[in-house]
Parts: C-alpha cells; structure tokens; sequence
C-alpha cells in the first residue's frame, strides 16, 4: 500500500518533469565507451557532440557520460539519462545494443540512435559509417608504400566491421603490390594505449613497415615514431600531431552532420526509426590530409581511388574475389550486398591466419 | 610535538568510528578537488550521496539499483574477509567470478531451450563449484609448493579473462548472433533467467546470497569453532597452531570459500543484470570487493554498510557525471579516496594521539 503510493508520487513527479523537459530546451544524451579524451573514436563522437551544441545554441541541451563498459552498467546510464528528462540518446558503442533496446522499451517517448547496431525498435534507430571505404584507400597506400612488403594490423574485436576493414585494406594493398602480406594482432581491446603500443611494437619486430589499427589511442603512432622509418595512419581522428611521420593519412569519423539532423529531426517531430550507413560520398567517412611523405604519384593514385568510392564507381568488395578458403565470393564485376558485409565473418583470400574463434 | 603511542589494543571507539571518519574527509578533499575543476562542490556531493536515495526524479529507479550494484559486492567481499581475516590473501577474486559465470552460463547454455525448475539451480551449483576450482589452483600450489597465494591468485585473473574471450567468441557465442561475440541472452531464457524476484525493488537471487551470506558469516565468525580459528590464525599464527589449528586446512577452506562466493556472483551477474557473457563482461567487482571487505573492517555487518555505500558512489557517481559534467576520472579518483582515507586514518584505533613532550621514563 505504502509502496505503491510511493511508485505512484514517483511516476507523477517524473510526469511533471517530462512535461516541463518538453516544453523548453530538446535534451540530447550521449553515451560513450571511451574517455572523451581519447583522440579517437569517442573524441570524434564528442566533438559531433560539440557540432549539435554550436549549431543550436540554447535551444538544445546535451548531456554525455564517458567511459560507461558496456552491459549491465549500461542499462543503468542509459535509463538514468531517460528519466533525467533526455529526449533523444545517442549511444556510440556496439556493446550498448541490448542495453539500448531494453531501456528503449521502458521509455516509448524517448529516441534512441544506436552506433554500429543491427537492432532497431520504433524508437530505436541505428547508424554507422562505412569506415571499409576509407580502408581501402589505406590499404592502397600501404601497399605502395611498405618497402618490407608486411604491412601490421592491430584489430579490436573479431567483429564483422573489424574483419570488413581487414578485408578492405587488404585487396586494396594487394592490387596496388602483389607482394604484400598482412599481420594481424587481436588486442581485444577499443581503447588500451599500453596493449596498443605492445601490439604496434610487436608487428614492427615481424617486420611491418606499416601498421594499420583499428583501435582509438594514438599509442600505436607514437610507437612507430620511437622505432623511426615506420609509417601509420589515423584512426577514427585525423591524428595529426604525429604528421607528416609517421601518421602519413586518416580515416575521420564525421558524425556531426548526423546528429544535427537528427536532433533537428526530433526538434520538427519527424524523426523515424531507420538505419543509416553512409561513407565517403555522404562525407560520414573522410580521408585526413595525405602527408608529404607519400609520393606525389602515391597520393594522386590515393585521391583517385577515394573519388571513385565517393562517386560510386568503385565499391571496395568488387569481384573476383575468393574467400580464404578458396572458395569463390563474389564473381567477376560482382559487389557485395550490405547483407553480406554487415555480417562478414571470414577473410578474403590471401589473408593468412585465423580469425579467432 | 604530536607523538604516536601504540595502543595496547585497537580502539573499539575508533574501528567504528574511522569509517565514518574517512567518508567524511573524502567528502571535504573529493569538494576541493570538484571546486578545483571548477564545479560546485556541494552539488556534486549531494548529488553523489544524496540524489540516487532522495532526488524524486531518480530514486525510485536508482534505490533499487544500489542492491542490484551492492549484491555481488557484499557476495564476494563476505569470501574474502574470511581469508583476510586468517592471513590469507586471495587477490583473485575477478578471475574466480569469471570462471563461476563461464560455469554456470555453461550449464544454463546446454540445456537450452529447454524450459525445467531445475535449469537454475544447477547453474548456481555449476556457478559456486567453477568459482571454487579455481581457487582450489592457488590453494593447492600454497599448502603443496609454498607458492605465494597473491601472485598465483592474481595472475589467474589474467588467465580466466583469455577463457571468457575465447568462450564469447567460440564456444558460447550466440549461434543466432550474426556473427558477433557474446553469448545467448540469458534473460530471455526463462529456465536460466535471474530476474526481479520482487518488481521495483531490484533484489534478485544474488541480492539474497549476499545477505545470507552475511548472516552466515556472522555466525561462523561469532559462534562457531571454526571461525574462532580463523580469527586466531589471523591475530596468532603460532598460538594458532599450538590451538591444534591446521593451517593447511585453513587455507583450503578460505579460499575455497571465497572462490565459491565469487563464481555464485559471477553467475548471479551473467545470468541476471548482465544478462550474457561477453569479453568485457567482467567490470572489476572482484577488485571492488577488496576495498569493501577493508571498507567493512572484515566484519560480516561492516560488510554489508561499506558495499552499499561503495554502491551509492557508483550510481552517485554516475549521476555527477551527466548531471554535472564531472569526469569519469575524477568519480574514481573520489572513490580511490576513500580508501586511501580509511587506511590514513586506521592509525587512529592502534595508536593514540599524544600532545606534548615525552615524558623522561
């Protein structure tokens, strides 16, 4: 009895204060997985961040928590963030998927925009860039550039978006130099610059000139830079501290173009649950400023190649392609379908290794 | 001139004082550091301590959560103050909370789908008995080989962390996942599901452990022959072992334990508020646990007051993070604090505080 006139003063109160958030500024929550200091991944998210408060000044207002590990903490983040009055929650790591759908049930009129998810709900949309796009054009330069023909590559999380820009790099650098070969050291981790300079350190003492990752820290870079001749490239951030060498190029995320229009979307009311997957040509991914330590020839053969994927005249997983297994993927002139590379879980042929199981 | 005296034996006083000590000057130094980087200090401390209890926009939600935070906490630092209390270190607990998931989720998994009362029960069995064999590794390594139980029990964390992300992505990864690590929603399986046993109140099967297992410790501690060994091990070794204690025995026993509360947590985690195992499904709770045990002065009740209040600065901290914008750094740097404090000020029951001269014996 005492309980529930207790819940029921509870959900009035929390009735008034959703009443009272909706009519003045829209509140717009964000989650991260990692410290918004991390000059990568989460940096670049919070810099969109930034992007949604500058475009809309007073009208909006955005709360955010960092370094939230993904599971049951989660759930809690998120759903405090709902009740603290958040219209709109954008949650930026691929573990907060369950956490998100759950919340979002409780919460019918709160909007949730889920990074690198396949669930969605009628107030859960999913977004994620196609960073294999802007792989490829790394893969071409890698290729060009190793003098070594071992190109190193520190991947996160036997996940299909890791293994899709394994795969991407890879046909990419082959084409450009039939020679080259791939390491690959798993970290499981997004973000550990001690595990990312071990793994960086690790690759350059096989013998790789370059060193791809796929992990947020600029450890990697700053561990080439100590071992000196050995060049590397942004991820997610453009990096650009550790240009001209060794960070030679970047992949940045842009996400701020997508969460202003989304925020707009439920400023208007029209927002709708959907799935967005832009690269290049949307300007989702973008390709940071290719040093001067590339050849001239290098970086235009680059620009051509990042033209093409932007215009859509090159998809970066055209056949033929095998998988590594032999066995044959995509026929001659033959692209992949979405379905297939949301879900890629093997290399393509030439990879060596085995994808953890 | 301020001099230390030592204490012919520790202040009753001041045991139970220091905590309260300690998270008040945690208060004073965590508001300079918030001041410092330029937020309210007031508010950032209400909001940690007061607004997951009181704040009527939250607490309805977040009062519950402090058990579901507390549960395994309270479960796992219960084990541990058994062996402290003997001189037994068990730094290990993580890995023995990981194992004790893997084992139980294991169980939970091969039956599945299959709907039966009996389908948790077992994984809680599976969950304790994983959590105990795997402390049975330094046990045995100790009481054999004279291997030092706090390198062998922490180095296991490391080993138990490569299984879980072997098993997220091999064995136990969902079949129906699309390719991506971690395990079946142990949630949304009925027979292996550890769910809100009262809706709104947060109390799940591993909240209940946690306080029976208070109970229990309070009893075997206080009333039982066998923890009157305990006890004199820790204060004695020597008379100890004249009292016909076997130290081997003790050994085995405490870290046996400590090993089965950890696994039970671990399962009561996976299977309930975590809901699936994943490579990171471990957050450090086996670590947590220490600073609550010593928190708790390694006393049963002691135990129950520090996992809560450690509870309260997690959410409380989560809450100063969205709320005010404090870094994710500072809350840890704030509960690194409290620590810190209870052992500064833990001088206070061994030693008294003389002012003046010494006087000339």
């Amino acid at each position: 009895m005492k309980l529930n006139a207790l819940l029921a003063g509870a959900a009035l109160a929390l009735g008034l204060a959703g009443a009272a958030a909706a009519q003045d500024k829209t509140k717009v929550g964000f989650v991260f997985v990692g410290p918004i200091g991390d000059g990568g991944w989460t940096y670049e998210h919070n810099q969109a961040r930034l992007a949604v408060e500058e475009k809309f000044g007073d009208a909006v207002e955005t709360v955010y928590q960092e370094s939230v590990p993904e599971g049951a903490d989660a759930e809690r983040v998120l759903t405090q963030m709902a009740l603290s009055g958040a219209d709109l929650i954008f949650t930026t790591s691929f573990g907060y998927m369950d956490p998100t759908i759950n919340v979002a049930q409780k919460f019918p009129d709160v909007k949730f925009e889920h990074a690198t998810g396949y669930k969605r709900a009628d107030n859960v949309g999913t977004y994620s860039a196609r960073f294999y796009e802007g792989r490829a054009v790394q893969g071409h330069i890698a290729g060009r550039m190793t003098k070594s023909n071992v190109v190193g590559y520190i991947a996160s999380f036997p996940i299909p978006e890791v293994i899709r820009g394994i795969n991407s790099a890879y046909i990419h650098a082959k084409a450009a130099n039939p020679d080259v070969q791939f390491k690959v050291i798993w970290a499981y981790t997004w973000f550990d610059p001690a595990k990312e300079a071990d793994a960086a350190t690790a690759l350059i003492q096989q013998g790789a000139d370059v060193i791809l990752q796929h992990t947020d820290s600029t450890a990697p870079q700053a561990a080439a830079e100590k071992a000196g001749g050995i060049i590397t490239f942004g991820q997610a951030s453009d990096m650009a501290e550790y240009a001209p060498m060794p960070r030679v190029s970047s992949i940045i995320d842009n996400w701020a173009p997508y969460y202003i229009n989304r925020v707009q979307a439920v400023m208007d009311g029209t927002w709708e649950s959907d799935d967005t997957w832009d690269g290049i040509g949307a300007g989702m991914v973008k390709i940071g400023e290719i040093s001067n330590a590339v050849p001239e020839d290098v970086k235009a053969e680059a620009l051509a190649l990042k033209e093409a994927i932007a215009s859509g005249a090159h998809h970066p997983f055209t056949g033929p392609l095998n998988k590594q297994d032999g066995s044959v993927w995509l026929a001659e002139g033959e692209v992949a379908d979405d379905g297939t590379l949301a879900g890629m879980n093997f290399y393509v042929e030439g990879l060596t290794g085995d994808i953890p199981q | 001139m301020i001099r230390l005296e030592k204490r012919p034996s520790p202040s009753r006083l001041w045991t139970v004082a220091t905590p309260v000590l300690a998270v008040a000057l945690t208060m004073i130094a965590g508001g300079l550091l918030f001041a410092a980087l330029g937020k309210d200090p007031v508010a950032a401390i209400r909001t940690i301590f007061w607004d997951p209890l009181f704040n009527e926009q939250f607490a309805a939600y977040s009062r519950p959560q402090l058990l579901v935070k507390a549960g395994p906490l309270i479960l796992i630092a219960i084990g541990l103050s058994l062996g402290f209390r003997a001189g037994i270190w068990n730094i290990g607990a993580e890995g023995q909370y990981i194992i004790g998931a893997l084992s139980g989720a294991g169980v939970g998994l091969a039956f599945y789908p299959m709907e039966a009362w009996f389908i948790f029960p077992l994984m809680v069995l599976a969950g304790g008995l994983g959590g105990w064999a795997w402390a049975m590794i330094p046990a045995i390594l100790k009481t054999r080989f004279r291997t030092n139980e706090i390198l062998v029990s922490l180095l296991l964390v490391y080993v138990a962390e490569q299984i879980l992300a072997s098993m997220s992505l091999g064995l136990m990864r969902n079949p129906e996942g699309g390719g991506f690590p971690g395990s079946r929603n142990l949630q949304q399986y009925p027979s292996a599901a550890n769910t809100e046993l009262f809706a709104g109140t947060g109390v799940h099967w591993g909240v209940v452990a946690g306080f029976v297992a208070v109970i229990l410790a309070y009893v075997l501690l206080n009333r039982h022959m066998l923890g009157f060994q305990i006890r004199l091990a820790g204060q004695s070794p020597r008379a100890a072992r004249f009292a016909g204690v076997n130290p081997n025995a003790l050994v085995v026993f405490c870290l046996g334990v400590s090993g089965a509360l950890a696994g039970m947590a671990g399962l009561f985690e996976v299977s309930g508020p975590a809901g699936q195992v994943s490579i990171d499904f471990n957050q450090g709770y086996g670590f947590t646990a220490i600073i609550v045990a010593f928190l708790g002065r390694l006393h049963p009740v002691g135990i129950l007051l520090a996992g809560l209040l450690m509870a309260l600065t997690y959410i409380g901290g989560e809450l100063a993070q969205f709320m005010l914008g404090v870094p994710a750094a500072a809350i840890q740097a704030f509960q690194g604090m409290l620590l810190f404090f209870l052992l500064g000020v833990d001088v206070l029951s061994n030693y008294r505080v003389r002012l003046g001269k010494r006087e000339v014996a």
